[in-house]
């Protein structure tokens, strides 16, 4: 820094601190709140120190479920949650790379439309053609199934703009040396293309995988089965329970185990991540 | 043309079809069975802009997302800023400030739920022992509150992110000139580092309102489910719950196109200004 002020520097370290602290607090709580019976939870105070449940609570929500409230086990939720994501994640890099591929290389007629066409859905999120959407859906007959939890999901701009943005970089010089060294438009999509942009997917890859397994109102709307439901949504399934208190150690511990895929994703690709979120703002 | 097949199929089917439906649902008056409809044209915008409980509703989402926004920008950019000065540690700190971002909207909602729940939270007991009787089932202030920090919570890591690259791309020097200069730390980030930090400001500021508007359903919906006495029902959870509760499909479906306006909107106003990087 410029100049040496060490008041300042100890400051920053405090509000540092306390930003983080306030940001695990409530992750504390629900770890100490799963861990703990429930009569300790229900007398009032609730404890801060974790107890010694931790083993018993975690394998009965993960193997039964919670029985009084009628729900699928949890581990079955996060299964389901699983293929989502990955479903989103992975299928919308597949259409998108290659759509972005045929609008950067390719003449056809309509080109143009195609391009608004794929660009106006930028500005609707989902939420706000729920209900239609949800019409559409249900006359596909795509209610229950892993693919009306997906499909839907996977139209969006976003990636399709990203990779045309990253192809637009690359060196028009690549492609006419792969067409003089007789390589047709497969394979240089193949060999040219994929490698270069191995960064780009691969950051998306954990954007979208946090944006699928978070989703809350489509599979809420899509599922009846509760074979299908995903565990964001099955948490409020066990929150709102009629004439009870809800069953708060074990909700505490679903919601542990919800919330662990994707922080494990980010903290461990953080470069990733961060990478991916700042470039998908461009 | 093959390969852009793929996207243009899902698109159309799932977007352009569904909003034109709603375009056109939006001017219909139809019974719940679907068994008659009716043509009423603009009369369901007129029924919106006409019922108090909706412009209520509209007020209410204005409350919370200016509430959010400022409360997780001011935050993030105090931590941000904290973060640039130290030298030892920033990837730490940040490393242990960014992961709320990916807990879901749902799940956040949950956790400050029964960090605040009136019997047996730990926030509403300390409310209590100061005198405050803290209870969201009930007043609807407090539900308000319970879902502004939820939904604050989750952005901070976000815009912190954000706030961090951006300062860190501010010239060395410059700051280092305004110091020979006599200017002290609070001078220095009010005069150069902020007004050098607006175009990151200002892209914030779209990202968390569109974040406030749609993104906060889950929130909403899985703590106070628009209660007490409608006191959270945001617009978004407005469109929902009269879509799928009331079944009102032309009133909800008008309601989309309302909401599809202010996305556009927000949109348009993005793209230009982020061309202009905002006067400095």
């Amino acid at each position: 820094m410029v100049e040496n002020r060490p008041w300042l520097t100890v400051l920053s370290h405090l509000v540092l601190s306390i930003g983080v602290l306030v940001t695990a607090l409530p992750i504390w709580i629900t770890f100490v709140a799963s861990t703990h019976p429930v009569e300790v939870l229900m007398s009032g105070r609730t404890p801060l120190w974790p107890g010694d449940r931790f083993i018993e609570n975690y394998t009965t929500v993960l193997g039964s479920g919670m029985e009084a409230a009628g729900s699928v086990p949890v581990g079955m939720m996060m299964w389901n949650s699983l293929v989502m994501a990955l479903m989103i994640a992975i299928g919308k890099i597949a259409i998108s790379i290659i759509a972005a591929y045929a609008i950067v290389y390719f003449r056809f007629p309509l080109r143009m439309t195609c391009f608004w066409i794929i660009f106006i859905t930028l500005m609707l999120p989902v939420e706000v053609r729920i209900l239609p959407t949800f019409g559409v859906v249900a006359d596909l007959g795509m209610l229950n199934s892993y693919w009306g939890l997906s499909v839907p999901l996977i139209a969006s701009a976003t990636a399709t703009f990203l990779f045309r943005q990253f192809f637009l970089t690359v060196p028009e010089e690549l492609a006419e040396a792969a067409r003089i060294d007789g390589a047709g438009p497969l394979k240089f999509f193949r060999d040219i293309l994929l490698p270069l942009s191995r960064t780009n997917i691969a950051a998306l890859f954990v954007i979208l995988f946090i944006y699928g397994w978070n989703q809350y109102l489509w599979p809420l709307l899509v599922t009846t089965d509760e074979s299908y439901y995903t565990i964001v949504m099955g948490i409020q399934r066990m929150v709102a329970v009629p004439d009870s208190e809800p069953v708060w150690h074990e909700i505490m511990a679903t919601s542990m185990l919800a919330m662990l895929p994707p922080v494990l994703v980010v903290v461990f690709m953080q470069r990733l991540f961060v990478k991916g979120l700042i470039e998908q703002e461009k | 043309m093959l390969l852009v097949a793929p996207q243009i199929v899902i698109t159309l089917v799932f977007f352009i079809w569904p909003a034109s439906q709603a375009l056109y649902q939006s001017v219909l008056l139809e019974d719940p069975f679907g068994l008659s409809r009716k043509l009423v044209w603009l009369d369901n915008f007129t029924g919106l802009f006409s019922d108090p409980i909706y412009l209520e509703s509209f007020g209410r989402t204005i409350v919370f997302s200016v509430a959010t926004t400022s409360l997780s920008l001011g935050i993030a950019l105090l931590l941000a800023a904290m973060a640039d000065r130290i030298i030892k540690g920033t990837t730490a700190y940040r490393t242990l400030v960014i992961w709320p971002y990916a807990v879901a909207p749902a799940v956040a909602g949950v956790l400050w739920f029964f960090m605040f729940n009136p019997s047996i939270g730990v926030l509403a007991y300390c409310l209590k022992a100061v005198g405050y009787d803290w209870n969201h089932y009930l007043d609807g202030t407090d539900a308000m509150v319970l879902i502004i920090l939820a939904a604050s919570w989750k952005q901070v890591s976000y815009n912190f992110l954000f706030f961090l690259a951006g300062l860190q791309a501010i010239p060395r020097s410059l700051i280092e000139a305004a110091a020979i200069d006599g200017a002290g730390p609070l001078k220095r980030f009010r005069t150069i580092v902020f007004p050098l930090l607006s175009p990151t400001t200002f892209f914030l500021l779209v990202v968390n309102i569109v974040y406030a508007f749609f993104d906060t359903f889950g929130i909403v919906h899985a703590t106070t489910t628009g209660g007490p006495a409608q006191a959270t029902t945001i617009l978004v959870y407005k469109v929902f719950s009269d879509g799928f509760i009331g079944l009102d499909l032309g009133g909800s479906a008008a309601q989309s196109v309302v909401l599809m306006v202010v996305v556009i909107g927000l949109t348009v106003v993005q793209f230009r200004y982020i061309e202009r990087k905002v006067a400095y």
